[in-house]
């Protein structure tokens, strides 16, 4: 069908998105693509044939005398027995070769994380991701919120759970998504192909900002990786010019304290994102706003405006106050 | 074009009222009884479904209900269905004073059976509140006694009316037919219950 | 006095019955009086005429499908242009929850419902349904449920937790407030409402049939009427269950869905797809028993192979409860387990690809006549098979993991209901009109109307495909920039605002026709059901003489005359029960009277359930008035010592 047609077109030009299902930069997301193209070529074929079969029947030019005017509104011809029994036996035969098409699929993308060389787990909240690289060692461990960073070709394991409501991890340009659900442990496998900047998205109704509740995902090369990681092992640098000292110890002191954490001080919060790389992140707020000077005076001055009903208050802070704490986030590199 | 009538079947001699299958409302009794019955069906998987949750049921340290209370209600309500039978079957044969009499005698024993159900609920060592296994073991006995209570309540509004003349009336004795059938369904779906609450959790420790 | 038991045995004594001595004027000016509702407001708040009942469910669904259509429109200029602020997160959070919840509890269900109720007794060729009363208080509970969840929603305490309202999210701790609560008690009164129609429905369609139209005989709307009211009593105790014990969890502390307290929030989903499943299957196979009908009709001819439509019927119904888990895939349940939903959830194609098969060889094999009711069925089979084949698509479980609550699904499931369900009925609507009002609706409008509706409704939902393969996951009330999502979300808008035009223009020809429209003859389009034997619109008593059937088009294999049955009692209301399988006559049963106790049950219920919102002690006190209500209700009204006559 033509329309279905031009769908195809235009994923073929928009396949270089941050957040589509057409990326294929994943291992099941290219399994994805590879049999939507399969059952979208079936479907259209059958589309095709009922629509023939409708346009001749209203629009052929015929009288057919089996009509209530004829006295004969019962009677069918010999062609509708065969055509049922083909119709029949053509839809059975393609959704079962479809069913089977499908099912290897599932099992192939079963096959991707068998043998997890990285394991993070990903805990959701209202609304914003808490990111844990697990090490047996704990001291390689790694915390971080609403990124994560993956070396390509490598298969990750990723442990999924929630500490309120149901969430959805999903990144469309590597996999499909799966539900993040107090009281149960689910997990995703991760396999990326091409490295890049790619998106993800909460994909199951969590409340008020459901909309704003995404995560920056960096596909990089194992050097990159690990360079990255060796960052993120560091604790916070110690604040060097006396404005930063001054949003240092409203931080650390203050309410920020409380709730967030930033390793090397004594921010020590348990229930917001932990802050100690801040500033490394592509975007503020679980991808509300792009990280850049602007968009942290505008946050921590007045988060309410920005995601209207998350859970960090909107606390009335004075200017000199303000200057401070932007200063040294910007320094949590 | 309007069709004139062409006259063919007189119905005049037919019946203004039967028994069982042939009754408009013993058709409604039965579609109630399958939508309750399903309900009843879904709360026993939810009962399932949450025992998968847990190592042990009833999960320490709660212990299982008691056993007195629910079995002596279990025993009334069997031998609630002698009564019953002979109330069906008198209005089947149309013996409006067997009906009459045995109406009161239906209506005491619910009454009974309300007052030892009052018991149940006070044996069984745990509050809905405490946990999912308390909440559904609750909620079983509680949708249970939706039902004796409703079914005691049309038998208290039945002896009423079957006392006036409408009593005389064939159809009050369809009503009082359909109304036996459904205290059939409800001790019927109070067994399951009676293993799910009592004796499972016994079972599964 | 005589024993009850002699009295049975009496012969029938000499009252006025219908027959060749009584017919025509004099036998329709008895009837009338005898089956006419009381006079005034009272009178019409007791009414429990089954057309009444059938029309005010209608225009009621209808009025509600404008509400929540208005919503629709506010969520697509919000979304017209990406980081909009037209709409407010929570704002919008209500509103898409309002929109699902009035679509699918006060619209879609209850319409069909109301097509059923206004229909079915008149193509049966019966005086009344079953249980006319426990048919009004259906209309009464659904009335006092959508009014509780509107009046609610102006007063900014609406829900806004999604039509699925999954807990935790609805459950206590997260759904702070008494946003939740109204909605659960909303689905209680819609439940009852369903339910008791059903219940009617079902014994209306067993045990009223005509006399010879056996089960093989009945017209296949009504075979779809029997088989979706039998889903409902299946389907709709276990989201009374769910959202029983979502409001006990809210209200007096359980922990159904409670995993601190080892409860399970998978649970409710669980119990909310087995009803929300078969649902969508309650609103489709009454549209697919509207297409069949109308197919006939237009294409001059029987419907080929009715047996392979029935059988479909019933197999979809069965089917759609074992489909359940799909809406669940990435909830992380055992991987093997989804194979066996995948394959029963592709399976159901095969009875709705027979019907399909059906309508088009009956199209094929007749003299198909252009009319409006026939575009809306071509309309539906052009837009309803892209959406079921968008269904298999999302049956297999790699394609579903990527496409499962994005703008692709919002896509599909349109297809399906509006394409599936309202088309239909916008083509039922037009080709019933007439029956209901006794004038036919414009066709020059109805065309504008359905080119209007057909084309912009693929310029609204068929982008939306693309969106959500683009990333646009559902129930976002905003997205960002740079997405490729801009194009989509601007042609959607434009196409919403096309149809939103479009019905609106339907409303007005409706209203139009209704005042000056043409006249309708009892039976305009030459249609060969019963309800087409009776005049236009109907009387109180539906037929004056009680069609004896022996074909499955009688209209159309009768002669001058139709052959009827006789010998009803007219100055009661009375009318035959047939048997179940062959419709033989066999009991000739009272029919209750108008009567004012549905309505005060149901304000006695509504206080009941609503109070019990604040407290639960509300169940206890507020079951009194319930009671003496529903006694006064069965209570007979005269001691009917008439009974045996």
């Amino acid at each position: 069908m033509r329309r279905e047609g031009l769908l195809a077109l235009l994923c073929l030009s928009g396949c270089s998105g941050a957040q589509t299902a057409f990326g294929g930069q994943g291992a099941e997301d290219a399994n994805f693509i590879q049999l939507f193209t399969v059952f979208m070529i079936v479907c259209t074929v059958m589309y095709l044939l009922v629509s023939a079969a409708l346009i001749v029947a209203v629009w052929r030019r015929r009288r057919t005398a089996m009509v209530v005017e004829d006295c004969n509104h019962q009677a069918t011809s010999g062609v509708v027995r065969p055509a049922l029994i083909g119709w029949t036996a053509l839809i059975a035969i393609g959704l079962t070769a479809l069913t089977l098409v499908g099912f290897f699929t599932d099992r192939s993308n079963a096959r991707n994380g068998s043998h997890p060389q990285l394991k993070l787990t990903v805990t959701a909240n209202q609304w914003w991701w808490d990111v844990e690289y697990d090490w047996a060692d704990v001291s390689k461990s790694v915390r971080t919120a609403n990124e994560i960073h993956l070396p390509v070709g490598i298969p990750v394991e990723v442990t999924l759970k929630s500490n309120d409501v149901i969430h959805s991890f999903w990144i469309p340009n590597l996999a499909g998504k799966q539900d993040l659900i107090p009281g149960r442990r689910t997990d995703a496998q991760l396999l990326p192909r091409k490295t890049g900047l790619y998106r993800g998205q909460c994909a199951e109704f969590c409340g008020t900002q459901h909309a704003q509740m995404a995560l920056d995902v960096t596909v990089e090369s194992k050097a990159d990786f690990e360079k990255w990681y060796g960052a993120q092992l560091q604790t916070a640098p110690v604040p060097k010019t006396p404005l930063q000292l001054a949003g240092y110890r409203y931080i650390t002191t203050r309410e920020c304290a409380s709730c967030h954490n930033i390793s090397g001080t004594s921010a020590g919060g348990q229930v917001a994102p932990d802050l100690t790389h801040f500033a490394s992140r592509r975007s503020i707020a679980a991808g509300t706003l792009p990280m850049n000077t602007g968009n942290i005076y505008g946050w921590v001055a007045d988060p309410q405006s920005q995601k209207p009903g998350n859970h960090m208050p909107t606390i009335g802070l004075k200017a000199d106050d303000l200057h401070g704490i932007v200063a040294y986030l910007e320094t949590l590199k | 074009m309007r069709h004139e009538p062409e006259f063919a079947d007189d119905l005049s001699a037919l019946r203004t009222h039967a028994f069982s299958y042939r009754s408009l409302t013993w058709w409604g009794i039965i579609a109630f009884m399958v939508i309750e019955g399903a309900f009843f069906a879904l709360a026993m998987a939810a009962y399932f479904f949450l025992m998968a949750q847990e190592q042990e049921w009833a999960p320490r340290p709660w212990s299982p209900p008691d056993l007195l209370a629910g079995t002596l209600f279990t025993a009334v309500m069997l031998l609630s269905e002698v009564p019953n039978t002979m109330i069906k079957r008198a209005a089947n044969a149309y013996d409006v004073a067997a009906v009459r009499k045995l109406l009161p005698v239906m209506s005491a024993i619910g009454l009974l059976l309300v007052i030892i159900r009052g018991f149940e609920f006070n044996s069984l060592n745990v509050f809905w509140y405490d946990n999912a296994y308390g909440s559904i073991i609750w909620a079983l006995l509680f949708l249970h006694t939706t039902h004796i209570v409703t079914d005691w309540g049309d038998t208290l509004v039945l002896w009423q009316l079957m006392k006036t003349p409408h009593g005389e009336d064939p159809r009050r004795l369809v009503d009082t037919d359909e109304n036996a059938l459904y205290w059939r369904f409800v001790w019927l779906t109070w067994l399951p219950i009676y293993v799910l609450i009592y004796w499972v959790p016994r079972l599964f420790r | 006095m005589k024993s009850a038991a002699e009295r049975a045995k009496l012969p029938p004594a000499d009252v006025p019955r219908d027959g060749p001595n009584l017919t025509g004027e004099e036998l329709e000016t008895k009837l009338s009086t005898t089956w006419s509702n009381p006079p005034g407001f009272v009178g019409w708040l007791s009414s429990v005429d089954h057309k009444d009942i059938g029309r005010r469910y209608v225009i009621t669904a209808l009025v509600f499908l404008a509400l929540a259509g208005v919503l629709a429109i506010a969520m697509r200029l919000q979304l017209a242009r990406p980081d909009n602020d037209l709409i407010g997160a929570a704002r919008y959070n209500e509103i898409f929850t309002m929109h699902g919840t009035t679509m699918m509890f006060l619209f879609a269900v209850p319409v069909m419902q109301g097509m059923q109720i206004y229909l079915t007794p008149l193509m049966i060729g019966t005086r009344s349904n079953a249980f006319p009363r426990l048919n009004a208080f259906s209309y009464w509970m659904y009335l006092a449920g959508g009014l509780l969840l509107w009046i609610a929603f102006v007063l900014n305490v609406g829900p806004d937790v999604g039509w699925f309202a999954y807990p935790p999210l609805s459950g206590p701790q997260f759904g702070v407030g008494k946003r939740v609560d109204i909605w659960a008690q909303m689905i209680t009164f819609t439940e009852v409402a369903a339910l008791a129609a059903a219940v009617s429905l079902t014994a209306t369609i067993l045990k009223q049939k005509a006399p010879g139209m056996s089960l093989a005989r009945m017209p296949i709307f009504v075979w779809a009427t029997l088989v979706t009211s039998l889903m409902v009593i299946f389907s709709m105790p276990s989201v009374a269950l769910a959202s029983g014990m979502l409001l006990s969890d809210r209200l007096v502390g359980t922990h159904f869905y409670n995993p601190a307290e080892r409860g399970d929030a998978l649970l409710w989903q669980h119990l909310f797809w087995f009803f929300g499943h078969p649902e969508v299957y309650i609103i489709f196979l009454p549209a697919t028993g509207f297409v069949s009908e109308i197919v006939a009709t237009f294409s001059r001819r029987s419907i080929v192979m009715y047996p392979i439509v029935v059988m479909s019927l019933v197999a979809t119904g069965i089917l759609a409860f074992g489909l359940w888990v799909h809406h669940m895939f990435a909830t992380g349940l055992p991987r093997i387990g989804y194979s066996f939903y995948t394959a029963a959830s592709m399976s159901v194609s095969i009875p709705t690809g027979l019907q399909i098969f059906c309508w088009i060889a009956t199209l094929w094999e007749g003299r198909p006549q252009l009319k409006v009711p026939l575009l809306y069925v071509i309309g539906f089979i052009f837009t309803f098979v892209i959406g079921g084949l968008t269904g298999v698509m999302i049956a297999a479980v790699p394609l579903d993991l990527q496409l499962h609550d994005t703008y692709f699904i919002v896509a599909h499931f349109h297809y399906v209901l509006i394409g599936g369900a309202v088309f239909p009925l916008l083509g039922a609507i037009t080709y019933w009109f007439p029956k209901a009002t006794g004038r036919l609706m414009s066709e020059t409008l109805g065309k504008i109307a359905f080119w209007m509706i057909f084309l912009g409704f693929q310029l609204a939902f068929f982008p939306m495909h693309i969106a959500g393969i683009y990333g646009m996951p559902r129930r976002v009330y905003t997205y960002p920039a740079g997405m490729g999502l801009e194009l989509p979300n601007m042609l959607s808008t434009l196409g919403s605002l096309v149809v939103s035009t479009a019905v609106l223009l339907f409303v007005v020809n409706l209203v139009i026709s209704a005042r000056s429209g043409r006249r309708a003859a009892p039976n305009p389009w030459g249609a060969p059901s019963l309800e087409w034997a009776t005049s236009c619109p109907p009387p109180p008593y539906n037929f004056p003489h009680i069609p004896l059937v022996s074909s499955r088009t009688p209209l159309w294999d009768a002669g001058e005359k139709l052959p009827v049955v006789h010998g009803l009692r007219v100055e009661d209301r009375e009318l035959v029960l047939t048997t179940v399988m062959s419709a033989e006559p066999d009991v000739r049963e009272p029919s209750p009277e108008p009567s004012p106790w549905p309505l005060i049950g149901t304000v006695a219920t509504t206080a009941m359930f609503v109070c019990s919102i604040f407290s639960p002690w509300a169940v206890l006190v507020g079951v009194v008035p319930v009671a003496l209500a529903l006694t006064a209700w069965f209570w007979p009204k005269s001691p009917r010592l008439s009974g045996s006559l």
